[in-house]
């Protein structure tokens, strides 16, 4: 360990060399290296933890850089794990990157996080963080949980020395449609970069005892206010009995078929002039689109259905797919014979096949 | 008696609080609280997962509640 490097935290009372031994010898698990991935990984990689893993399969879009710091300007379109590794190796050579260019999914989550000493939930949406949540029970980790709505955030820690998990707070997945996400709601930049910091602050209170883990109590951060609220919660002894993983995580049947087609036929559909509906929202739709789709955002598609024509094949676009197959539901019901395609993987899979 | 509102329930009802104590009827219980939530803005009936906490303490169903306790409606939020 180079003691010069990190003098300034070794020489704190309460810290010192045996701390940042920990630090050196912890490996940490991030999901997700998008708003509140950065800040998490910045900081735990300065500060000398040995080993960080990064899941991330999104790529750099314009409407990513007011919040995700690291990222600029002639990133856009490259894969976010190429680039945060880059720039990570460049912040600390000694630092064990291992990343992972895929999303977490219920396939590879046991596998991934079973090498690890405590995981970050830096993701952006339900289906990934209970299936965090599960993961973490089943392995007995500890995980950092944040998560983020307009103006504010929520920190805590789950899963730590038989305590509380994101389930007892919130014990089901909320349904699809019932809480929005950062690209339909909106975000203020700085916000994850507060939340994500919290989030690293208890990862290294937990990787080196320093103080008083965020465990049994939800913090919630109000930035219009400037308030932080600390709510206790007590362990529900049935949810640390998880031993396998549920069935799905997806907000979908699995066994009703959706007909999809890859995102890699993009240009395929375009050289035919197919039709390809595109959406996302307006802001997404403007930050980048194809040349030749029909924009109409999924919350107005019941007011926009004359610009569907439902007599031809109709395939359906949005940034990673998720959108793309609410749609088909609707759709598929109300128009029984017309041929409709989901575009599996969205823009995000064209993107990375075509950069 | 005040609730607090947070995430979306902050964006359902419009304010960050909202203080009952010149109600007629105050909510006897945390369930008591949901069926008011429900009845004045049926958009609390979409959500699946609402934690309420009692004095900075989760509260379940069953929680009676006192005059001056202020109730946090506390739903989940997803983004990163």
């Amino acid at each position: 360990m180079n003691s010069g490097r990190y003098n300034r935290q070794t020489i704190l009372k309460g810290f010192g060399l045996d701390a940042q031994q920990q630090l050196l010898d912890a490996k940490v698990l991030v999901i997700g290296a998008g708003g509140l991935g950065i800040p998490v990984l910045t900081y735990l990689n300065a500060m000398g933890v040995g080993t960080l893993g990064i899941v991330e399969q999104d790529i750099v879009s314009e409407s990513n850089l007011h919040r995700q710091v690291i990222y600029s300007e002639s990133d856009i379109g490259r894969p976010k794990i190429e680039v945060i590794k880059e720039k990570l190796t460049a912040q600390n050579t000694t630092t064990k990157l291992i990343t992972y260019n895929t999303f977490l999914v219920k396939e590879n989550a046991l596998k991934i996080i079973a090498d690890y000493d405590i995981v970050v939930d830096a993701s952006d949406n339900f289906p990934t963080r209970y299936l965090v949540n599960d993961a973490c029970v089943i392995l007995k980790k500890p995980f950092v949980y944040g998560a983020l709505h307009g103006y504010e955030g929520q920190v805590s820690v789950f899963n730590y020395k038989d305590g509380p998990t994101y389930r007892c707070l919130f014990p089901n997945m909320p349904k699809f449609d019932e809480v929005p996400n950062c690209n339909e709601h909106g975000v203020l930049g700085i916000l994850p970069g507060i939340i994500g910091n919290l989030q690293a602050l208890e990862a290294i209170k937990v990787l080196t005892g320093i103080g008083e883990v965020l465990s049994g109590k939800l913090l919630i951060f109000s930035a219009l206010e400037q308030t932080y609220q600390k709510i206790k919660f007590k362990v529900l002894p049935e949810n640390l009995l998880i031993t396998k993983l549920q069935e799905t995580y997806n907000w979908f049947n699995p066994c009703e078929v959706i007909t999809s087609i890859s995102a890699s036929k993009i240009q395929e559909l375009i050289a035919n002039s197919s039709q390809i509906i595109d959406l996302r929202t307006n802001d997404e739709y403007a930050d980048f689109h194809l040349a030749k789709s029909i924009h109409i955002p999924l919350n107005t598609i019941d007011q926009n259905l004359d610009k569907i024509d439902f007599s031809n094949p109709v395939y359906l676009l949005c940034q990673s797919g998720k959108r793309s197959q609410l749609a088909y539901k609707k759709l598929v019901q109300a128009y029984p014979k017309t041929l409709f395609y989901n575009i599996s993987g969205g823009l995000n899979q064209y993107l990375t096949i075509c950069s | 008696m005040e609730l607090l509102f947070f995430g979306i329930a902050k964006d359902i009802v419009g304010k960050s609080s909202i203080d009952l104590s010149k109600n007629s009827s105050l909510p006897k219980s945390v369930e008591d609280v949901k069926l008011f939530l429900t009845k004045k803005y049926p958009d609390f009936s979409k959500l699946s997962s609402l934690a309420i906490a009692v004095n900075s303490e989760y509260a379940a169903d069953d929680v009676v509640l006192n005059d001056g306790d202020e109730i946090a409606i506390i739903p989940p939020v997803s983004g990163g």
